[in-house]
C-alpha cells in the first residue's frame, strides 16, 4: 500500500483508531501483567485478535529483563504448542520496510526479500516503498501495527530514530526484527541480525596482512579509500582494518574518503595515487564506488599493488574471476540479511528455533561474518551477489 | 547563435544602439581604461587579484608541505584533470547566472546524460558502434533537458530556482529509472581510451575543457550573444526595450548548460568508466561556488570566465594539496568553507579600490 505522509492520517489510519486504543489498552494490562511477574497471560491474549502473536509480544518484554526467566519459558512453550498443532497451515503476515533503495546493495536487500517470500508457501509479506525520511517510515511501521501483521522486519534509515515506533509495535505483540542498523534499545525487538562492519576491516586487514607478508614486504604502503567519513559504519570498518594490519605489524599510510558514488571514488582516488607514487596494498571500503576507484587507478596506469573491495557487488567478483586488473578480492557485506530477518520472523512467529542449534528458539541477536572472496573461491559468492 | 530576429516595429539603428546603451551601460565587463595602473586591474590578473592571491598562497602551500610530489608534471596533469568537469558546468553556469538566471539541475542532468549515453552503449543492438554514439546521445540528452528548463522558464514562465529544483528531482528520478538504479559498467574500451588518453603530454579531458572555456570566452566577450547574455541578466527590461528577445535568449542560455552537462557527462563517463544515477551528487554548487568566488554576481549582469576558471582551479589545488598531506575531508571542508568568504572579500574590496580611483 502506498506509504502515508506524515501529519495526515489517511483514511486507513482514522478507520483503525478505534482498534488502536483497544489494542494499548490490552497493551498496558499486558505491561502491568508482567511487571508483576504474573505468570496469568490471559488479560493480553483476551485483548488482541491473536493469540500467537501477543504471546511472542510478552516473550520479547519479559526476556528484556532477565529476572522474569520463568515467565518466559512458559510463555515460549505455550506458543511451540500452538504452531505445533498447525504445523504449516498458518499464513505468517510480515510487514517489511528498508530505506531507499538509491543503491545497489540496498536495491538488493528488497529484491532478497521478495525473492525469500516467493518462495515460501506459508509467508505474506508485505513489502512497502523503501523510503529515506524517518516520518514516512515511522508512519509505515504504524499502518503494519494497525495492520495486526505477525511480525515486523525493519531496516530502518536511522536506528536510533525508529526506535519509538519499534517498541511500540514490540508492546503490540508484533514481533520486530531489527536488519542491520540496530536499534537504541534491546527492549524494541526480538532479534537482531546484520553485517559486522567492524569485521569487514579485519578481514580485509587479515588478507592484506598475509598477502604482504607472504610477498616478505617488510614496510608496506597501504591505502585505504573510506566511504563517507563521518558514518559510524565507516569508522568502524577503518577500525578493523587498523586492528588487523596492527596484528602484523603494518599500518594504513595513505588514508582518503569518498562518497560511495563512482565519481567520488575516482576524484579521491587520482589524488591519492598522487600522494603515493608507490602502494603494496589498497582497501576499497565499498564496491559502489570502487568502480571509480578502479577506473583511477586503470587511468593512471598503475600495477604494483593489490586492491581489495568491500561489500561484494557482481561487478567486482565478475573482476575478480577475469584476474586482469589488480583487484584481487573483496570482503563481503551480506545483501541477504534482511531476507534472512524475514525467515527468522517466520521462525519466531510459528514458534521455531534454528534447526542446527541446541536452543528451542532463535537467538536474540545474529551478527554475520564478513567473507573473503578470492579467485579461488568467487563462483560460490557470485550468484549471491548483488548488481551495484 | 547570435543573430536574433528584431521584434516587427522596430527600427534596425535604434535596435542596435539601445542594444549597445543597454548592454555596455548596465553589464558588460568593464572595458580597459587609460592610464598604467588601471589597465592594470581591468586586465584579467588584475580584476581577479583576490582570486590569484588565493590560489598562489595555496600553491606555496603545496610545495612547502609537500614540494616533491606537489611540482610535478604528473601532478599538475590530476589537478588540471580533476578540474575538468566541474570547470565544463561552471563555464555553463557563468552564462546562466550572468543572464540572470541559476541552475540547480546540473548535476541531475550530468547523472541522466551518463546514464542514457552509457544505456545505448551496454544495448547489444550499439554493441558494434563506435565511442562517438555515446557522445552524441549524451550531448543531445544534456541539451534536449536544457531546452525542456529554457523553455519552461522562459515562456511558462517558471522562476528558473524552482523549475531546476524540479528538474533535479525529475532527471534523477528518470535516470533511476533507466539504469534500475545500478552502475553500467562501460566495457567499449575504445571510449576510455580516447577521453583519458593524452595528447602530446596533455590529457585529452583538460584539452577538451580548454576548447570549452574558450569558445566560451569568445561567445561571451567577442559576440553579440555574450553582450545580450550581459544585457539581459543585467536589465531584462531594458534589453526588451532595446529590442532582445530576452525570452529566447534565456532559453538558449539553458540549452548551452545543457550542452556543457551533456559534454561534462562524457568526461566523467570515461573516467569512471560507467554511468549511474548517482554520479553528478552536488555538482550544482561546486560548480556555483567556482562561478560566484570567480566574482560573478549571482543577481546577474556580471562576471567573466577567466574568474571562474581560477575559481575552479582554487577548489582542485586545495583538495589535492589537502591528499598529499593525508589530511581529511572535515577540515578539507572548513577551507574550503574559509576559501570562499576570503576570496569573496578580497574581490569586494579590490573592486571597491577600482571604483574609488
Amino acid at each position: 500500500m502506498p506509504p502515508e505522509v506524515n501529519g495526515d492520517p489517511g483514511p486507513d489510519l482514522v478507520h483503525s483508531l478505534g482498534r488502536r486504543t483497544f489494542l494499548v489498552g490490552g497493551l498496558a494490562a499486558a505491561t502491568s501483567a508482567i511487571l508483576a511477574a504474573c505468570t496469568s497471560n490471559t488479560p493480553a491474549a483476551d485483548s488482541s485478535s491473536s493469540s500467537s502473536a501477543s504471546s511472542s509480544g510478552a516473550t520479547t518484554a519479559a526476556s528484556g529483563s532477565s529476572s522474569s526467566s520463568a515467565v518466559t519459558s512458559a510463555v515460549e512453550s505455550s506458543a511451540l504448542t500452538s504452531s505445533a498443532s498447525n504445523p504449516e497451515g498458518k499464513m505468517v503476515k510480515i510487514g517489511f520496510s528498508a530505506p531507499a533503495a538509491d543503491h545497489g546493495w540496498m536495491a538488493a536487500i528488497t529484491d532478497n526479500v521478495k525473492k525469500v517470500s516467493s518462495s515460501m508457501k506459508d509467508l505474506q509479506v508485505s513489502i512497502v516503498e523503501g523510503t529515506n525520511d524517518v516520518n514516512q517510515q515511522i508512519s509505515q511501521v504504524e499502518t503494519f501495527i494497525n495492520q495486526k501483521v505477525d511480525a515486523i522486519v525493519l531496516l530502518p534509515f536511522d536506528g536510533a530514530q525508529m526506535t519509538d515506533v519499534a517498541q511500540k509495535a514490540t508492546d503490540a505483540g508484533i514481533v520486530v526484527v531489527n536488519v542491520d542498523r540496530v536499534f537504541s534499545s534491546p527492549l524494541s525487538y526480538r532479534t537482531y541480525i546484520g553485517g559486522d562492519n567492524y569485521g569487514m576491516g579485519v578481514s580485509a586487514g587479515r588478507y592484506i596482512g598475509q598477502a604482504l607478508k607472504d610477498k616478505g614486504v617488510s614496510n608496506p604502503k597501504i591505502a585505504e579509500v573510506q566511504g563517507i567519513a563521518s558514518l559510524p559504519l565507516t569508522q568502524d570498518r577503518s577500525k578493523g582494518f587498523s586492528d588487523a594490519l596492527a596484528t602484523f605489524g603494518f599500518k594504513v599510510s595513505n588514508q582518503v574518503s569518498a562518497e560511495f558514488t563512482a565519481d567520488s571514488g575516482e576524484e579521491v582516488t587520482t589524488n591519492l595515487l598522487q600522494a603515493a607514487p608507490q602502494l603494496d596494498a589498497l582497501w576499497n571500503h565499498d564496491d559502489d564506488q570502487g568502480v571509480g576507484v578502479l577506473a583511477a587507478i586503470q587511468n593512471a596506469g598503475r600495477k604494483e599493488f593489490i586492491m581489495v573491495g568491500g561489500a561484494g557487488s557482481a561487478n567486482v567478483m565478475r573482476d575478480i574471476k577475469a584476474d586482469n586488473s589488480v583487484l584481487k578480492a573483496t570482503v563481503i557485506y551480506p545483501s541477504t540479511q534482511a531476507a534472512s530477518g524475514v525467515l527468522l520472523a517466520r521462525l519466531l512467529v510459528l514458534g521455531k528455533g534454528m534447526a542446527d542449534l541446541k536452543e528451542q528458539e532463535v537467538p536474540k541477536s545474529l551478527t554475520l561474518y564478513s567473507a573473503v572472496v578470492t579467485k579461488a573461491n568467487v563462483d560460490t559468492y557470485l550468484k549471491s551477489a548483488f548488481e551495484s | 547563435m547570435s543573430i536574433t530576429p528584431t521584434p516587427p516595429g522596430r527600427g534596425d539603428t535604434a535596435t542596435v544602439t539601445a542594444e549597445e546603451v543597454a548592454a555596455g551601460g548596465i553589464g558588460s565587463p568593464p572595458e580597459p581604461r587609460q592610464g598604467a595602473r588601471r589597465s592594470f586591474l581591468s586586465s584579467p590578473v588584475g580584476r581577479h587579484v583576490g582570486l590569484v592571491i588565493a590560489l598562489v598562497v595555496l600553491v606555496v602551500i603545496g610545495m612547502v608541505t609537500a614540494g616533491d610530489r606537489f611540482a610535478t608534471g604528473s601532478n599538475l596533469r590530476t589537478v588540471l584533470t580533476l578540474a575538468v568537469v566541474t570547470g565544463v558546468l561552471s563555464i555553463g553556469m557563468t552564462f546562466v547566472i550572468i543572464g540572470g538566471g541559476i541552475d540547480l539541475s546540473v548535476g541531475s542532468l550530468v547523472a541522466l546524460c551518463t546514464v542514457w549515453s552509457t544505456t545505448v552503449a551496454t544495448q547489444e543492438m550499439a554493441g558494434k558502434s563506435t565511442w562517438w554514439l555515446i557522445v552524441l546521445v549524451a550531448v543531445l540528452v544534456g541539451m534536449g533537458s536544457g531546452l525542456v528548463n529554457g523553455i519552461f522558464i522562459a515562456y511558462g514562465p517558471i522562476v528558473p530556482f524552482i523549475m531546476t529544483l524540479a528538474t533535479m528531482a525529475a532527471a534523477k528520478g528518470l535516470a533511476e529509472v533507466i539504469s534500475q538504479k545500478k552502475t553500467q559498467v562501460i566495457r567499449d574500451t575504445g571510449y576510455r581510451d580516447f577521453f583519458t588518453g593524452s595528447v602530446l603530454g596533455i590529457p585529452t579531458q583538460v584539452i577538451v575543457f580548454v576548447l570549452v572555456a574558450a569558445v566560451g570566452w569568445i561567445a561571451l566577450n567577442r559576440t553579440t550573444f555574450g553582450r545580450r547574455t550581459y544585457a539581459v541578466g543585467g536589465n531584462p527590461e531594458a534589453a526588451r526595450l532595446a529590442g532582445i528577445d530576452v525570452r529566447r535568449h534565456t532559453m538558449l542560455l539553458y540549452v548551452l548548460m545543457g550542452l556543457c552537462c551533456g559534454i561534462a557527462a562524457v568526461l566523467i563517463s570515461a573516467r569512471t568508466n560507467s554511468g549511474s544515477s548517482n554520479l553528478g551528487l552536488g555538482y550544482e554548487l561546486d560548480s556555483i561556488a567556482a562561478v560566484v568566488i570567480g566574482g560573478t554576481l549571482l543577481t546577474g549582469g556580471r562576471g567573466t570566465i577567466v574568474g571562474t576558471i581560477i575559481g575552479v582551479l582554487i577548489f582542485s589545488v586545495l583538495n589535492n594539496v589537502f591528499t598529499l598531506n593525508n589530511l581529511d575531508t572535515s577540515t578539507q571542508a572548513i577551507a574550503r568553507g574559509a576559501i570562499i568568504v576570503i576570496a569573496v572579500l578580497l574581490q569586494q574590496r579590490a573592486a571597491r579600490t577600482e571604483l574609488r580611483r
